[in-house]
């Protein structure tokens, strides 16, 4: 998004077509003397993006987050059991992981709990932020402020917290487990989601209805919700994405039989790394690349409409 | 409109967020059916809780409202009859202005052939036909205004609830509005009840007004009779302009009043104002005249010097310095009603006026 704003401060001539800078005052003193600017047009001073450690910045950025990425997915076309040396393009290792009757497991139970998961802390999130968001009540700001604190406790002690809560409270670990955990900590960022949409909603549209001859079911439903939709949406797509590829948390209240892909991708690199665990993981990305950009397109659709 | 109940009556509410914040104390008022009413009063005096506890946003903490001769004490605000437009319109933006101006037919239980006829007639009343596909982000402010007012009159309520509508429209487009509003009320023939802070609004749209103050009733009166005749300072002072002097009464002559004008001195007033003690003494700048000679006949006049002038195209205000720090505002039309040729800065004048444009003020 940065790039597209290069083509912004040109000069542009009444005419409107793009035209030479403005002539500069020739000084013509000893420092300037015969010395000509090379570039065709010189720089005003807030073109940024038209700099060049700018442009070197935003580079560096996008290498430094997408190599590795790139990396592990050619790697998984690599028909070489070590991911150090291209030997030519296979797909043997997809069909591999797809035939490894563990890893395929591993895959349900991650869409399994990220469904479940994903479906209930959007309904929890969505009204805890819109109750944040619409309401006032003595010792909210006490409550608000501990109902993040999922968001901002290390993860590794939300994990142990779980399992020894589990424990304490006698439920073998499994996937009922895992889910509950992922509810519990995906809860807060749906409801900053919504409460952070619902910042712009003006509430006398409910007194409208009201006033209107709705009752408070109405109102909800055509009011309120509809408001509420992308960020339900964006909250979902949060909540979704973080349930796919939790590892921590995972990891202490998951048991036997109830392995998800990110802690079955661990275990496999504990053995061997195998170009199987590339190819897994490319698949996680894709999922997730295209869950992204499907619900980004269709937000961009609900607000266009 | 004949001698019925009225169709709001408010009587002795009074309204209290938390403990300390009176917004309405003890008001009692009533509202006659057909009528253009207007709740005037400057920011925080209560007059927009009182316009949502009729709506029923808000319950009142003391006293009842009736609407329509029935007590509407916890009556939930979809059930009552009426309605209201918002400050911020409200228009609910997902929705076109058609289905906007249905919602409150369709929640209802309105057969949808009905719906589509009565939304039709109210687009037309408000000037909007054609406009039924369109989405509220594609409107202006003044269109969106309509939607909210057509939104509110379809549902045909005995009164609709105007709280603050003109006040985020451009001059030009609100001086429209004034006009538009007042027909609009006169065909449909239902009671519209606006909030105000504006007075040109309310003098120019409303039958009757009521000018409020701190959560207190001021005066109810017509426009007419309350620039004419306030009742209190703060009315004279709210209702346009006002010189406002401090006086004291001496006692009764010829049927008049003879009162003590600081800076100005003795003063014979007709009232029928039963005074007494330390009054005020105000006079719309437009009734004072000026003169360079001394003013004959019956009228009250003073010396003072010209302290300043604003010309204002159609009209011009000039201000007066007179004796112990008497100062006086002067509205005039045109230079040539004084008889004056220029008037400058430190000119010595004679200001006076008609002894029947003194309003005598005891609250």
């Amino acid at each position: 998004m940065l790039l597209e704003k290069k083509s912004l401060p040109i000069k542009t001539s009444p005419s409107g077509e793009p035209g030479p800078a403005p002539e500069r005052p020739r000084a013509r003193n000893r420092f300037s003397k015969g010395r000509r600017i090379s570039r065709k047009r010189s720089l005003t001073p807030l073109e940024y993006t038209k700099k060049r450690w700018f442009q070197a910045t935003m580079w560096i950025n996008l290498v430094f987050l997408y190599f590795p990425i790139i990396t592990l997915i050619a790697f998984s076309f690599n028909n070489s059991r070590r991911n150090i040396v291209w030997r030519g393009f296979t797909l043997k290792y997809y069909v591999k992981a797809y035939n490894n009757a563990t890893l395929f497991d591993a895959v349900i139970n991650t869409l399994i709990v990220a469904g479940i998961s994903t479906v209930i802390s959007t309904i929890l999130g969505a009204f805890l932020g819109l109750a944040l968001s619409r309401f006032k009540w003595r010792g909210k700001s006490f409550y608000d402020s501990w109902i993040h604190l999922p968001i901002i406790i290390p993860e590794i002690c939300m994990g142990v917290a779980m399992m020894a809560f589990f424990h304490t409270v006698n439920i073998s670990l499994g996937l009922f487990t895992i889910t509950v955990s992922h509810i519990a900590f995906t809860i807060p960022f749906v409801a900053i989601v919504i409460r952070a949409r619902m910042a712009g909603f003006d509430f006398s549209l409910e007194e409208a209805s009201r006033d209107l001859g709705a009752s408070q079911f109405q109102t909800f439903m055509h009011v309120t919700l509809p408001y509420m939709v992308p960020g339900i949406i964006a909250g979902a797509l949060l909540a979704m994405t973080l349930s796919l590829d939790d590892f921590v948390i995972t990891f202490f209240t998951s048991g036997p039989g109830s392995t998800t892909l990110p802690v079955k991708i661990f275990s496999m690199i504990r053995f061997n790394v195998s170009p199987e665990v590339n190819a897994a993981s490319t698949v996680l990305i894709t999922v997730t690349l295209v869950l992204a950009a499907s619900m980004m397109i269709l937000q961009t659709k609900l607000k266009n409409k | 409109m004949t001698d019925m109940t009225p169709i709001v009556r408010i009587r002795n509410v009074t309204k209290r967020f938390g403990k300390s914040v009176v917004a309405v104390s003890n008001f009692s008022l009533d509202i006659q059916e057909g009528e253009f009413f207007a709740l005037l009063g400057p920011s925080g005096c209560g007059k927009t809780t009182l316009l949502r506890m009729i709506a029923g946003f808000e319950n009142p903490t003391e006293g009842q409202i009736f609407i329509d001769g029935n007590d509407v004490q916890g009556i939930e605000p979809n059930r009552r009859p009426v309605n209201m437009v918002f400050q911020s319109y409200a228009v609910f933006p997902h929705m076109t202005v058609a289905k906007n101006v249905g919602y409150g037919l369709k929640v209802t239980g309105t057969p949808s052939g009905e719906i589509k006829k009565r939304v039709a007639e109210a687009l037309s009343l408000v000037k909007m036909d054609g406009y039924d596909h369109r989405m509220p982000h594609q409107l202006s402010g003044g269109q969106q205004q309509r939607v909210a007012l057509a939104r509110a009159l379809v549902k045909r309520p005995r009164v609709l609830l105007l709280d603050e509508p003109l006040s985020a429209l451009d001059a030009k487009l609100r001086e429209a509005m004034h006009i538009e509003l007042s027909n609009l009320q006169k065909t449909v023939g239902i009671t519209f009840v606006i909030v105000t802070h504006a007075q040109t609004e309310a003098l120019s749209l409303a039958d009757k007004i009521a000018i409020m103050n701190e959560g207190e009733l001021c005066q109810t009166a017509s426009p007419k009779e309350l620039y004419e005749r306030p009742n209190s300072k703060f009315c004279a002072d709210f209702i346009g302009k006002a010189n406002l002097l401090n006086g004291k009464t001496i006692g009764v002559e010829d049927n008049r009043l003879l009162v003590d004008v600081k800076g100005i001195g003795q003063i014979k007033v007709p009232t029928d104002v039963a005074a007494n003690g330390i009054v005020d003494i105000a006079i719309r700048p437009e009734k004072l005249r000026l003169s360079k000679e001394e003013p004959k006949g019956d009228v009250i006049k003073f010396r003072a010097k010209v302290d300043g002038k604003v010309y204002y195209g159609n009209s011009s205000t000039v201000y007066f310095k007179g004796n112990s720090d008497l100062r006086v505002l002067v509205d005039i039309k045109d230079l040539s009603d004084t008889g004056e040729s220029s008037i400058e800065i430190n000119d010595e004048m004679w200001v006076y006026w008609q002894p029947e444009d003194t309003l005598v003020l005891t609250k």
